[in-house]
């Protein structure tokens, strides 16, 4: 009796082109290159150690809202994790952006794990922009009023109304996260797929 | 007691987030001196990225380039 075929599902389709992809040893590998060795290879994991502490952080403020975080000791606490943690995200990102950026890192098929990087950078602009609107203070409402002008001339302030809470509000800790965090993943899994860019190799000296 | 709040000049405008924030102004360049100090503090951090030594683990002998490779 010949063995059963496979069949034709779509999750079966679906499973056999993860595992071709992404198998488990290239998903979860236990060592590197060499030339990972170097302190210049770590801002992406520091890169990411930040935004785990702002989505962490941010679901605490979530949990209690702007009256405690504004009011109490702990409250304050946390808003300022959320805040430096920003700040660190930024910093190691800009960090991590410039090595890449200077060892050329597309090279070898990995133009789209530097274009989804490149487009996480400019939608975590976005989503700090509408932290800052989402203070419920004093500075959130300069800033929007600031914000509202430039925004307004260039036509986006028809769909996206900085002076209006609740859709700032919900941009900032739903829509602009969820890019960002899907975006990571697939720059995470796509790093995954071809492997960490080496360094530029050094130029032969000529005679 | 020296408190962040009463640091003098420049180091106040680093510090304390809560006064006025200074500026540096030459010609059309316009920056704040917080922006600027964290602009230095990222190319200190880079640099130092690129020339500091990485604490290295005994790299297996299988994962070394050939060059590398004792003769």
């Amino acid at each position: 009796m010949s063995a059963p075929e496979k069949a034709s599902t779509w999750t079966g389709r679906v499973r056999r082109a993860a595992v071709d992809a992404f198998p488990p040893e290239r998903l979860l590998p236990e060592t590197q290159p060499v030339y990972v060795a170097s302190w210049v290879y770590v801002f992406g994991v520091l890169s990411l150690a930040a935004f785990a502490v702002i989505i962490a952080s941010g679901c605490v403020l979530a949990l209690a809202g702007p009256a405690w975080w504004h009011g109490s000791s702990i409250g304050h606490f946390v808003n300022s994790l959320h805040l430096w943690s920003t700040e660190l995200f930024f910093f190691f990102m800009v960090v991590h952006l410039w090595a890449k950026f200077f060892m050329a890192a597309w090279r070898g098929r990995r133009a789209l794990t530097w274009m989804t990087g490149a487009v996480v950078f400019l939608i975590s602009i976005g989503a700090a922009f509408t932290g800052y609107l989402s203070q419920q203070n004093l500075d959130s409402q300069w800033i929007a009023g600031q914000a509202k002008d430039g925004l307004n001339a260039s036509g986006i302030g028809s769909f996206f109304n900085v002076l209006n809470y609740g859709q700032m509000l919900m941009w900032h800790i739903v829509l602009l996260p969820l890019a960002v965090a899907v975006l990571v993943g697939l720059h995470i899994l796509l790093v995954r797929r071809v492997g960490v860019c080496p360094p530029l190799p050094a130029r032969e000296e000529t005679p | 007691m020296l408190s962040l709040l009463s640091l003098p000049g420049p180091l106040a405008s680093i510090f304390s987030l809560n006064g006025h924030s200074r500026y540096l102004h030459v010609g059309w360049f316009l920056i704040s001196v917080a922006n600027l100090t964290v602009i230095l503090l990222m190319i200190v951090v880079f640099v130092l990225a690129l020339v500091l030594p990485f604490p290295n683990r005994e790299t297996p002998q299988e994962l070394l380039p050939s060059r590398e490779k004792p003769q």
